[in-house]
């Protein structure tokens, strides 16, 4: 019997959560037909762990997916009920924004801009195969038996391949949520001799707030000022709702110490790997035994419904456990759970086998996103299904791969650390991991893309005059300040040492007065000199001025990493035929197949004399021509 | 890649009575073979010994030199390929005709700093080791080359290591309070940023002090003989040299009018430069001469003051005393003629007012051991322990680590200003890098293509 052919589409993105909808609405918006293909209708763009988009790293994530054209700011804009902005005081280059998000609302409206997309169609269907003809990607089979044929093909699993959720001694197939696993697709990779590795996360419990005494609990409230993840969003004015915090207590150390043995962390049941920077609360207390408290924070998980989420409290305990450890907080007393913590293991490759385009090496129009990359979070899996997503379409279109280099985007740091150096955790996001956080902003998000989103097609004609028009006041504002001469009379003395500042004695450029930590640019106003100019174009004027000296420095280091990135390295090299390379090196390079002597670099494995001797042979192979 | 076999002298030029000719390559042995004659052919000769015999060119059948010839085979090696090394007593004449023989039978010339590039292409060195090599090939006395070996074993390496995890520490601190805000780690203030700065900085200085040590040791230590005419600067010097086995002859200045001498004080190598050619310096108003004799003096490590003390101590010697002093630089007052003082109490008089000041009479040779002791207590001064501690001995480590405490100074200016904690990470990140680029952490093409252009002065 032949197949049913349920359908022909240009792309086929397997999986609806945050990398699946950036996928499917950029391949749908570059003019490509598209089918997304989810598990559930009802868990499109689901958060199945915390209510919040943005933070640290993820904020800047956020903003770049938005200055390329992508969909999860603006979506976060809509559906958020708190804002704030993190690290207000430590810096431009770390300040984040992050929202707590109306889950459901959220998954509604995401729902929503797929069903009214022009060339997306939506499908509730389990995937079981992948089906390829000379390496080369045909199309997919799903549950039913019926074939839908594609050119490209993005998997977008998050943590269904093969989940198993562990709740103490309980251990059962299931994806997040209670939602059904994907116990089919994992084969189906193997099968293409494609690598996978089982990586473990997990989330905390859920309550209902009726039964939680706020009194003893510490309000955490949103920012006055609401800033927009957008750069298309105006101004915001919501009623915020706020956070709490509590603490953990010695009883509830004890109580986990006590029970520590019915841990299957602990008891060798959980094998998956977990990662070092979200560990539960287990953890927690064995490995920094001598803490006695550990914040915990409850935030609300959406306005029409009384569920909070109990941030900090992540445990794959059993429930009577759980219950107990809940109720040692201050303020949980006679907490009811509605949902009990669980840790989950799932199957994901090693991200080590893609390209920098997200496609894999060895077979044509195959793209991978998301968690199934071995990355944590739904921005960076919004990242990279925004990226998978271009780079399907210009693989359609006969167009280079858009590679975002790790100066230029938190992207590119994230896709560069997990195809270059892979990782045995799952990944999240950081500051730190970037090497030039100060000129990788949130603010300046749009400068350093929206030019690249508009190239690929993305960004549209308002979003791009919009950008244009900004950076016009931003470079007359500046020429402004570098134009205007104060004079150093009684009345410029005085606000000077008003704000802490010292006198002047010849006239100064504003730009200079700027310049000065204790002025900011506010003050201006005081000696009319204030400009009635949008809050955005402002902050970007005080950071290029306040910072001027660090900004140059950065730029001059972002200079000396492009040279190394720009000695390419040809893809036939037969790295075991090099001479001088340390043997793991050769293994490494071979594997991975580094485009430039900079991500050569960056392999773990490949040391410096390795460089050295990649320097050599490429000056060698240049003079033998 | 590397397929053919080269030769070289691995000896600086001209530096030693002994040459050592290298071989390195897949023919190394066959080569030596066509030219030695010895108890055994080279290629019988065990790896790793040493045998007396003859280079006999195979053309004129006439005997070039007696030699010591060092075999070592393939990988156990400098290069890592086979290796053989030969000694010969000869000057710079027999070492280009024996290298001629070489080339004539099958050796390639070896480009500058090739046998460690080799080394360092095979795997065998990294890259602070690397410029460690080169300091040996440049040392000029067994101190030198003892701190230069110390250095390949990694004791930089490892001191830089050291200072390394202390700024990761800081930074990794700063970089949880970034990246984790509301995570309850013990908040990073910035006046904790600024002491840890100020205790790294205070590392970084000790080694950067250290250079200038390793300096006086590698380069050797500048010494003016100063004084006006007639006290005997010039006895002095030839006093000096005929004592201490000169390790390079007499080269002429450049100008005509200083002289310099290469000798051997106690380890330390010293170039002695005699103003003796100056005449007439600090009493004639001749500007040329002034200004040649101050930039002698201010170009010194050291500077040993000559005095006749049956002269007295006149104006004119204070007015030498008063250029050193001007210039800041360490000396030494030697008052000599002692010989010709017959009184005692003259002599005793010199010695209440002018505490540290040596006696000295060149013609009845005294004074001149304690002088010796004096430049060799500066040399290692409070640095006793010197031998044992760790010693940057290479100026390029020495500017990078320079670089490196610039950026730290920087990142406890920006603390002390309230510059926000971003900022002061940036400086430590970049701090960072600039210590890598010592150890090797991060791989820099320019540092490379300096290194190696670096070897050519090497060989």
């Amino acid at each position: 019997m032949s197949d049913f052919i349920g359908g022909v589409y240009d792309v086929i993105v397997v999986g609806a959560g945050h990398a699946g909808c950036e996928a499917a609405l950029a391949t749908a918006r570059l003019g490509f037909s598209t089918a997304i293909f989810t598990l559930n209708l009802d868990n499109i763009a689901n958060m199945p762990c915390n209510p919040n988009i943005g933070g640290t790293a993820k904020g800047q994530l956020v903003r770049e997916v938005d200055a390329l054209g992508g969909q999860m700011g603006i979506s976060a804009d809509a559906n958020f009920i708190q804002s704030k902005i993190l690290n207000k005081a430590k810096g431009p280059a770390v300040y984040s924004l992050r929202a707590q998000i109306d889950r459901r609302a959220y998954s509604d409206y995401m729902k929503h801009v797929l069903e009214m997309q022009e060339n997306l169609e939506i499908k509730q269907a389990e995937v079981t195969d992948i089906l390829c003809k000379d390496k080369r990607i045909k199309g997919i089979r799903v549950h039913t038996g019926t074939v839908y044929y594609c050119k490209a093909l993005i998997l977008t699993t998050g943590t269904y391949l093969n989940g198993s959720i562990i709740i103490g001694e309980s251990k059962v197939s299931s994806g997040p949520d209670g939602l059904l696993p994907a116990n089919k697709l994992s084969n189906s990779l193997k099968e293409l001799g494609i690598e996978l590795l089982r990586f473990k996360t997990g989330t905390p419990p859920r309550l209902n707030e009726r039964s939680i005494d706020y009194s003893k609990l510490i309000e955490q409230p949103g920012d006055e000022e609401i800033v927009p993840f957008s750069f298309l969003t105006g101004e915001l004015n919501i009623e915020q709702v706020p956070c709490y915090m509590t603490h953990t207590t010695e009883e509830t150390h004890r109580i986990i110490r006590e029970n520590l043995h019915r841990s299957p962390m602990y008891s060798g049941e959980i094998k998956g790997i977990g990662a070092r920077y979200c560990p539960s609360i287990e953890d927690k207390i064995v490995r920094f035994a001598d803490k006695e408290s550990h914040q915990v924070f409850v935030e609300p998980m959406g306005l029409g419904t009384k569920e909070v989420y109990l941030q900090g409290m992540s445990t794959s305990m059993p429930e009577d456990v759980q219950l107990k450890m809940v109720r040692s907080l201050p303020g949980l007393e006679n907490a009811q759970i509605m949902r009990p913590a669980y840790a989950i293991e799932y199957d994901c490759i090693n991200p080590a086998q893609l390209k920098l385009s997200l496609e894999i090496k060895g077979i044509e129009g195959l793209f991978f996103a998301g968690q199934i990359n071995g990355s944590s979070g739904y921005e960076e899996a919004a990242a990279q299904g925004l990226m998978a997503g271009i780079n399907a379409a210009m693989k359609l279109q006969n167009r280079e791969p858009l590679v975002l280099d790790r100066s230029q985007a938190y992207i590119g740091v994230l896709i560069d650390d997990l195809v270059t150096k892979g990782t045995n955790e799952p990944y999240r996001m950081m500051t730190s991991r970037a090497e030039y956080r100060l000129y990788l902003r949130q603010d300046n998000a749009d400068v350093r893309l929206t030019s690249i989103g508009y190239k690929i097609g993305l960004v549209t004609q308002e979003r791009f005059d919009r950008f244009m028009a900004k950076s016009r006041l931003i470079e007359k504002e500046i020429k402004r300040l570098q134009e205007t001469v104060l004079p150093a009379n009684n009345e410029i003395n005085e606000f000077m040492l008003r704000h802490g500042s010292t006198k002047i004695v010849t006239g100064i450029k504003l730009y200079d007065l700027l310049k000065r930590p204790e002025i900011e640019y506010h003050y201006l106003s005081e000696i009319g000199q204030g400009a009635d100019l949008p809050k955005e174009v402002i902050e970007q004027v005080s950071i290029s001025i306040k910072y001027e000296g660090y900004l140059k420095r950065q730029m001059n280091q972002i200079e000396q990493f492009k040279r190394m990135e720009e000695r390419r390295l040809p893809e036939e090299i037969d790295y075991s035929s090099i001479h001088g390379l340390s043997t793991e090196a050769r293994q490494k390079l071979n594997a991975i197949k580094p485009v430039s002597l900079g991500q050569a670099s960056r392999i773990s494995g490949v040391s410096p004399a390795d460089i050295s001797v990649l320097l050599v042979y490429l000056e060698s192979r240049k003079r033998k021509g | 890649m590397i397929n053919d076999t080269i030769a070289g002298v691995s000896t600086a030029v001209g530096n030693s009575g002994i040459s050592v000719i290298r071989l390195s390559g897949p023919e190394a042995f066959l080569i030596a073979d066509k030219i030695f004659k010895g108890k055994y052919t080279v290629s019988e000769q065990k790896s790793h010994t040493i045998q007396y015999g003859k280079i006999i060119s195979n053309e004129t059948k006439e005997v070039i030199d007696e030699v010591l010839l060092s075999k070592m085979e393939a990988p156990r090696t400098y290069t890592r390929e086979n290796v053989v090394e030969i000694s010969s007593h000869g000057g710079y004449t027999i070492a280009v005709s024996l290298l001629n023989l070489l080339y004539k039978n099958g050796a390639r010339p070896a480009e500058p700093g090739e046998f460690t590039k080799r080394a360092f292409l095979n795997g065998r060195i990294d890259l602070s080791q690397a410029e460690a090599v080169m300091d040996i090939i440049q040392a000029r006395t067994q101190r030198v080359s003892k701190i230069a070996v110390k250095q390949l074993e990694g004791s930089v390496s490892q001191k830089l290591n050291e200072i390394r995890e202390r700024i990761i520490t800081l930074l990794s601190d700063i970089e949880v309070n970034l990246d984790y805000p509301e995570y309850d780690a013990e908040e990073i203030t910035l006046s904790k940023a600024e002491r840890a700065a100020e205790e790294i900085i205070n590392e970084l200085d000790g080694l950067i002090r250290s250079f200038h040590y390793g300096k006086l040791l590698r380069e050797g230590m500048d010494v003016v003989i100063a004084g006006r005419p007639n006290v005997g600067k010039s006895s002095l010097m030839n006093r000096l040299t005929r004592k201490n086995r000169s390790i390079v002859t007499d080269i002429p200045g450049t100008t005509r009018d200083t002289v310099e001498e290469y000798v051997n004080i106690k380890g330390i190598p010293v170039k002695l430069v005699d103003t003796a050619g100056v005449r007439d310096t600090f009493d004639r108003v001749e500007q040329q001469g002034v200004e040649r004799s101050i930039k002698a003096i201010s170009d010194a490590d050291f500077v040993i003051i000559l005095i006749d003390i049956s002269k007295g101590f006149i104006t004119e010697d204070q007015d030498v005393l008063n250029k050193v002093l001007g210039e800041n630089k360490p000396y030494v007052l030697c008052f000599n003629k002692t010989d010709l003082v017959k009184d005692k109490q003259t002599i005793n008089e010199f010695i209440n007012s002018y505490p540290g000041a040596i006696l000295m009479s060149i013609y009845e040779d005294t004074g001149i051991d304690e002088l010796e002791e004096r430049i060799f207590g500066y040399a290692t001064e409070n640095r006793q322990d010197m031998d044992n501690q760790v010693l940057i001995t290479n100026a390029r480590h020495e500017s990078q680590l320079r670089k490196a405490k610039e950026l730290l100074e920087s990142a406890h200016r920006a603390s002390q200003l309230n510059m926000t904690l971003d900022m002061v990470a940036l400086d430590l990140k970049a701090a960072l890098e600039e210590l890598g680029k010592i150890t090797g952490h991060h791989a820099d093409e320019d540092v490379i293509n300096a290194i190696f252009s670096r070897f050519c002065l090497g060989k």
